[in-house]
């Protein structure tokens, strides 16, 4: 996909004044935030939780050479096969070799962001082979051409009269009376749509939310129980999945799991969690008689050992953008890549560079709110700050802001030349907004007075005044 | 340890830059409300910022000159007490951080560190302050500051002592713990979305049917105050210290005089 984060600015101007996008975010701000706190609230443990689950995704990044080793070695065990891809055109290749040595025509996929990532779709209808998304939102933004706006919600930026238009255009064959005035009437109609698209696939992929190095297992945790259709009925099983998703053992997973759900949708756990282990054996009734992991790095071994580490731990909830004040305002497409969010504004200019992503990581107001509800309690407003430090020793930040920054520093370094300086334009500026007491315009503030009125100073300075109250007590002592 | 508290009383009031140059009578009301807790207050001519400007813009260097500068101050005090959320969180949990791995100020930051407090959490937490002398006849509705509440845990200290306010009414408005778009820089970096950030808290802020805002933190008061002048309300935003301390006699925050 075109990198569009660079016109980040660009973008949100356009998404601030989409009213069908501000319509469907309310969605997210409503349903989300408030189903997590509930659940959180529920488990008297949750916080013990989540202290665990960053403890476990810590020491696995610590020996992620070691549990990455030991998962391969037991998915061969179990007769599948593990392919390392450096980049996203390796993974690409891979699927693509995968997919020619049984002669695919059609291929189902479950929801995977690594798929994204890799820019997989594309990819398979440039060599005829037909991917076909089973997850509902996927299904959704692959009928519009675009790409997912939330890393579990892929939809979440549409109404539902949006996505009906699209129903009723894309699904010519069905009565044009039906009712689809309902999710779950929609939802009825996609099943009906891809149920046999299931049947017809050659290979199945899906992503991962976890792989267990114990036991060679990987794991989606689902609600429509698409991906245990797509990894099951196909001849081929091929699991995209990122380094950082393995976990030491099935104990670690289970601590996980826990909170993932409680996080992302404020279940308990999600509909269907499903564990797969190697291809078919002959005693089992189903599965896929080939199954194939790759494995991902496009970037991410090199934050190891980094301020960026911490990152690794995300297990893709969607927490933090769900409570982001900035997400909330402009959706998750204004970010211009993959990732959206919170953890799209550190993750983004690790994958990317930050040269390109530079905007993601200082459109954050600091609030701190991704933090306070992150299960992995990843610090993600410090990691947003290194990014910003990273820019700023390379001179990567607009001139005008490092110079106005480098002359408030100036001062702030010089308090009796700061004193001096703010002695004289304090009063001054007062004495201009005394009128109204505040100002509609202001030179050089115009980015603060477009929206809002700028409160004048009261008068003096706070030192001014209280430099005579201590003159006014001193001579009241010695008189 | 309640000896030593009271024998400990020499606060050094960090008034911070914006209380310094906009809005001088929120540190006169923090004087106040310190000194009617039994404090002896003082107020280092030498202060400037606390560096939050450069820190957040990913200028480090600067940052730790402005840091080291603030600490030389400041230390000497019992404590140091700021009337701000995020001056204070800044102060107190980013100050030990910046110092970690420098062998010579990390203790000495460390140190400054665990003396600072924000105004309200301060009086109710350390001083034991249960209830002000103060009467406003009217009700308010207060917003939570992001810093303050999710950094130092600031949340039902200014609302025990609000509730010691004769005659004043606590509207709460929904939603009072979401940000409300200022972000020091990132509100002139990113005014369009710093715009519909507020603009969702001004519509809460009126919801709540409080005839007065009161937050804990001016750079978030001045940005709540602008919008909701700009959008033509009839809304008084004041720093929660004024009406604690029964300074209601100025102008409220971006209103003139008379």
């Amino acid at each position: 996909m075109e990198i569009r984060s660079p016109v980040f600015k660009k973008n949100a101007r356009a998404a601030l004044v989409d009213p069908q996008l501000r319509k469907a975010m309310e969605h997210v701000k409503t349903g989300f935030i408030h189903k997590r706190a509930l659940a959180a609230a529920a488990l008297p443990e949750f916080e013990q939780l989540r202290d665990a689950g960053k403890a476990i995704k810590d020491l696995t990044l610590a020996n992620l050479d070691k549990y990455l080793e030991a998962y391969e070695a037991k998915v061969t065990e179990s007769g599948g096969h593990v392919h390392w891809a450096e980049t996203a055109e390796d993974a690409r290749n891979i699927v693509l070799r995968i997919c020619q040595s049984v002669e695919a025509k059609t291929v189902t996929k479950g929801k995977s962001m690594i798929s994204e990532e890799i820019e997989l779709n594309d990819f398979l209808e440039a060599h005829d082979i037909r991917p076909v998304e089973t997850d509902l939102g996927e299904y959704i933004i692959q009928l519009r051409g675009e790409h997912p706006s939330h890393i579990i919600a892929p939809a979440v930026h549409l109404t539902r009269e949006q996505v009906e238009k699209d129903f009723r255009r894309a699904h010519t064959g069905l009565p044009p009376g039906r009712d689809l005035s309902k999710p779950l009437t929609m939802l009825a109609e996609a099943r009906k749509v891809l149920r046999s698209q299931y049947f017809a696939a050659d290979v199945g992929i899906t992503g991962a939310n976890f792989l267990v190095a114990e036991t060679g297992t990987s794991v989606i945790v689902t609600n429509e129980g698409n991906g245990d259709l797509t990894q099951i009925l196909p001849r081929v099983h091929i699991v995209l999945a990122s380094i950082e998703k393995v976990v030491p053992t099935l104990s670690d997973l289970a601590q996980i799991l826990r909170v993932l759900a409680r996080s992302a949708t404020g279940q308990d756990m999600s509909v269907y969690t499903t564990l797969s282990t190697g291809p078919r054996r002959p005693d089992d009734p189903d599965g896929p008689e080939q199954y194939h992991v790759i494995l991902l790095d496009n970037g991410r071994s090199s934050m190891i050992g980094t301020e960026f580490q911490d990152m690794l731990r995300c297990i893709r909830c969607g927490a933090c953008m769900n409570h982001c004040p900035v997400y909330h305002a402009v959706g998750g497409h204004t970010y211009g890549w993959v990732y959206p969010g919170p953890m799209g504004a550190v993750l983004t200019p690790s994958l990317i560079g930050v040269d390109k992503a530079g905007h993601l990581p200082n459109a954050s107001t600091f609030c701190g709110r991704c933090e306070a509800v992150c299960p992995m309690r990843i610090p993600l407003p410090k990691m947003m700050r290194h990014w910003r430090e990273r820019e700023f020793s390379r001179g990567l930040n607009p001139a005008t802001q490092r110079y106005g920054l480098r002359a408030w520093a100036f001062f702030a370094k010089r308090p009796r030349l700061y004193r001096m300086a703010t002695s004289l334009a304090v009063p001054v500026l007062s004495l201009f907004g005394r009128r109204r007491g505040s100002f509609r315009v202001l030179p050089l503030a115009s980015g603060w007075t477009k929206y809002r009125d700028m409160p004048s100073p009261e008068g003096r300075t706070f030192m001014q005044e209280w430099k005579q109250r201590e003159a006014r007590k001193q001579g009241g002592q010695t008189s | 340890m309640n000896q030593h508290i009271s024998q400990s009383r020499r606060v050094g009031l960090f008034v911070t830059c914006l209380v310094d140059l906009f809005r001088p009578c929120i540190g006169f009301a923090s004087v106040k409300l310190l000194e009617d807790a039994g404090y002896e207050v003082d107020v280092p001519m030498a202060q400037t910022c606390c560096g939050q400007p450069s820190y957040n813009s990913g200028d480090r260097e600067d940052t730790i000159s402005i840091a080291r500068k603030t600490i030389e101050i400041f230390e000497g005090y019992d404590y140091i007490v700021a009337p701000s959320g995020s001056c204070a969180g800044m102060l107190k949990k980013h100050y030990p951080a910046l110092f970690q791995d420098d062998s010579a100020w990390a203790e000495r930051a460390k140190a400054f560190s665990a003396k600072v407090y924000e105004l309200t959490s301060f009086l109710t937490d350390v001083a034991g302050v249960t209830a002000v002398e103060a009467a406003l006849a009217g009700s308010v509705t207060y917003h939570d500051s992001c810093s303050g509440l999710r950094e130092l845990g600031i949340r039902e200290q200014p609302r025990k002592l609000l509730a010691s306010v004769k005659g004043l009414e606590l509207k709460e408005m929904e939603d009072s713990d979401v940000c409300c778009g200022f972000g020091g820089t990132f509100c002139v970096k990113y005014p369009d979305i710093s715009n519909r950030i507020v603009e969702e808290k001004t519509k809460s802020i009126e919801a709540s049917g409080a005839r007065m805002l009161l937050a804990g933190d001016l750079g978030c008061l001045m940005n709540m105050a602008g919008k909701l002048q700009r959008q033509g309300s009839s809304i008084e935003v004041r720093h929660v210290a004024e009406v604690l301390a029964g300074m209601t006699d100025t102008p409220a925050i971006g209103r003139r005089k008379g």
